[in-house]
């Protein structure tokens, strides 16, 4: 149960964390505000993958494949239709959208082992798609948008996504929405149904839930805040490639995830954020810096192993949501 | 009066056992019907095809006048069937006021508002007595409060008809005291179809008992009834009556 001052602190934690990334923007040096900036469109992918995985418990392996549905649905509208940027946005939102209903009424019909496999497949095929388009999508090499497609007019001003403040300050903005569109579904009746499907599905039936129609709702919110990070990621840094659909960037969110802490609105950020900088940081030492990530992992599972804020709520903080 | 539920020759075969072996039965609306019958006899396995969680082989259910054979378990919720579980199974990781929530948010109408929802779900609590350990998570419950949140669950549901499962397995007498008066109350708005062991449970509680063996109806009556029939005794206590 939530009662009214828990809410209230849950509300402010969020509201504090925006904040402070709001004033990160004027403090960082250049290095570290290109990578926070990079890093909260990713973790919007690892907040969407939260949902399906920590909160509905569905794991999957194919998330890639929604990442990409908002790269290309806004890459390739904006590349080569010259869409302007709410258009090609909303258009990765869209290819998200339909992927995910698509996939979530076929992939739902399996669960546990055959859900993985299955949604693994579907994104390897995703994968081979953005090669058989070369034509389009030049495969490997990717699109690269210029500097005016990537402007953002309002009447006769325009903001240039290309500045870093204004990158940093756009990415702010879909992390804080997604941020707390997450919070309040958590924190909705839907997801407690949610929950109640991850912790027992047969129960959940039992009290008159259509768990199939909630699992499918979850899969197409999870794959449409995917794809917004896709998209974003398009516009905002520019690249459109293959390498986005390819099975690492299926792996990379539940590892964040379950890093960070599954089932907490904040622990896709955090463990985003671990993860990035201990790749950057051991790499800038030694070649076989995946060496030192492993170890740091084993060692995380070990002392935290809910995730960093996963266990952070489990032994101290308990109303964090 | 017309009966809320009735099945006709239903069945339900697991390979070449059969479980439930042509039932044809009535429930009345508001009596206190309890089923009993040695181990094995698919007291369970009926009352789960009458809920939805097993499909029958053939046969048909029909409750309150229309023919639920073919709808999924969760309709069968939402026509006012409610079901609680044989082995408890609580969501363990939640707290008792979540579990209670549950049900309870899916059966409110009017908008969803917290201020409903918080009333609905305290009230079932506190009809289980469970008002004090809302916020205990379910599974640090004792086993006797676990078998009375389900029974919460099942409240918050708002039944028609409402399936306990062995509810007094594993109870203390006290416990047991104050549960049969909790199934007098529920059976005041609803219908209660009981399965259970506990004799004195059983006579206590029940406006009807049908007794199975084998998949099949041995007998059915009332209290007095039931006590006087030979053939019960035979095949229930494995004795010839005296």
């Amino acid at each position: 149960m939530r009662g009214g001052n828990s809410s209230a602190k849950v509300f402010l934690l969020h509201i504090a964390v925006i904040g402070i990334l709001f004033a990160l923007n004027f403090i960082l040096p250049e290095y570290h505000h290109g990578v926070l900036a990079r890093v909260m469109v990713l973790s919007v992918v690892a907040m969407g993958y939260n949902m399906l995985f920590g909160y509905a418990g569905l794991l999957s392996l194919g998330h890639a494949m929604f990442f990409a549905a908002g790269l290309y649905g806004a890459g390739l509208t904006a590349y080569h239709f010259g869409w302007a940027m709410p258009a090609a946005f909303a258009a990765g939102l869209v290819s998200g959208a339909v992927l995910s209903l698509a996939i979530g009424l076929l992939a739902l019909r399996t669960t546990g082992v055959a859900f993985m496999i299955v949604t693994m497949m579907f994104a390897q095929v995703c994968y081979l798609l953005t090669f058989y388009f070369s034509e389009w999508t030049r495969g490997d090499d990717g699109l690269v948008l210029g500097q005016e497609t990537r402007r953002l007019f309002i009447g006769d001003f325009y903001l240039d996504l290309t500045h870093p403040a204004t990158r940093y300050m756009a990415a702010l903005a879909l992390f804080s929405v997604v941020l707390l569109i997450t919070l309040f579904i958590v924190r909705s009746a839907h997801g407690r149904v949610l929950v109640a499907i991850r912790e027992n599905e047969e129960r959940t039936k039992m009290l008159g839930y259509d768990t199939f129609a909630n699992k499918l709702v979850a899969v197409v919110v999870s794959g449409v805040i995917c794809a917004s990070a896709g998209a974003a990621y398009a516009l905002l840094f520019g690249y459109v490639g293959s390498s986005f659909a390819s099975v690492q960037y299926s792996i990379l969110p539940l590892l964040w995830v379950l890093l960070g802490g599954a089932a907490t609105t904040l622990g896709p950020f955090v463990g985003a954020l671990f993860m990035y900088y201990v790749v950057d940081i051991t790499s800038s030492y030694t070649s076989a810096y995946l060496l030192i990530v492993g170890v740091a992992l084993i060692l995380l599972v070990l002392y935290f192993p809910k995730g960093i804020l996963g266990t952070i709520r489990e032994r101290w903080i308990r109303w964090l949501p | 009066m017309t009966p809320l539920l009735t099945t006709r020759d239903l069945r339900k075969n697991y390979g070449g056992l059969r479980a439930v072996d042509g039932v044809d039965f009535t429930l009345l609306p508001g009596e206190i019907h309890a089923i009993i019958g040695p181990n094995g006899a698919g007291k369970t396995t009926f009352v789960s095809l009458v809920c939805g969680r097993v499909m029958p082989s053939s046969g048909t259910i029909i409750f309150d006048g229309d023919d639920i054979t073919d709808l999924p378990a969760y309709r069968r919720v939402r026509q006012g069937i409610a079901y609680t579980f044989q082995i408890t199974s609580v969501f363990a990781h939640l707290s008792a006021y979540d579990n209670v929530a549950l049900p309870m948010q899916r059966t409110l109408t009017d908008g969803r508002s917290r201020a409903k929802l918080h009333a609905g779900v305290m009230n079932a609590l506190e009809r289980t007595g469970l008002a004090g350990r809302a916020n205990s998570l379910a599974g640090t419950l004792s086993y006797g409060h676990q078998r009375l949140l389900e029974v919460a669950m099942g409240l918050a549901l708002k039944p028609r008809l409402l399936i306990l499962d062995e509810p007094t397995q594993g109870l203390s007498d006290g416990e047991i005291a104050g549960f049969m008066d909790l199934v007098r109350e529920i059976a005041q708005d609803a219908t209660v179809l009981l399965i259970e062991h506990n004799m004195q449970v059983v006579m206590g509680l029940a406006d009807r008992i049908t007794v199975m063996n084998a998949g099949r109806i041995l007998a059915e009556g009332t209290p007095a009834d039931i006590r006087a029939n030979d053939e019960v005794q035979r095949a229930y206590l494995g004795t010839e009556p005296a």
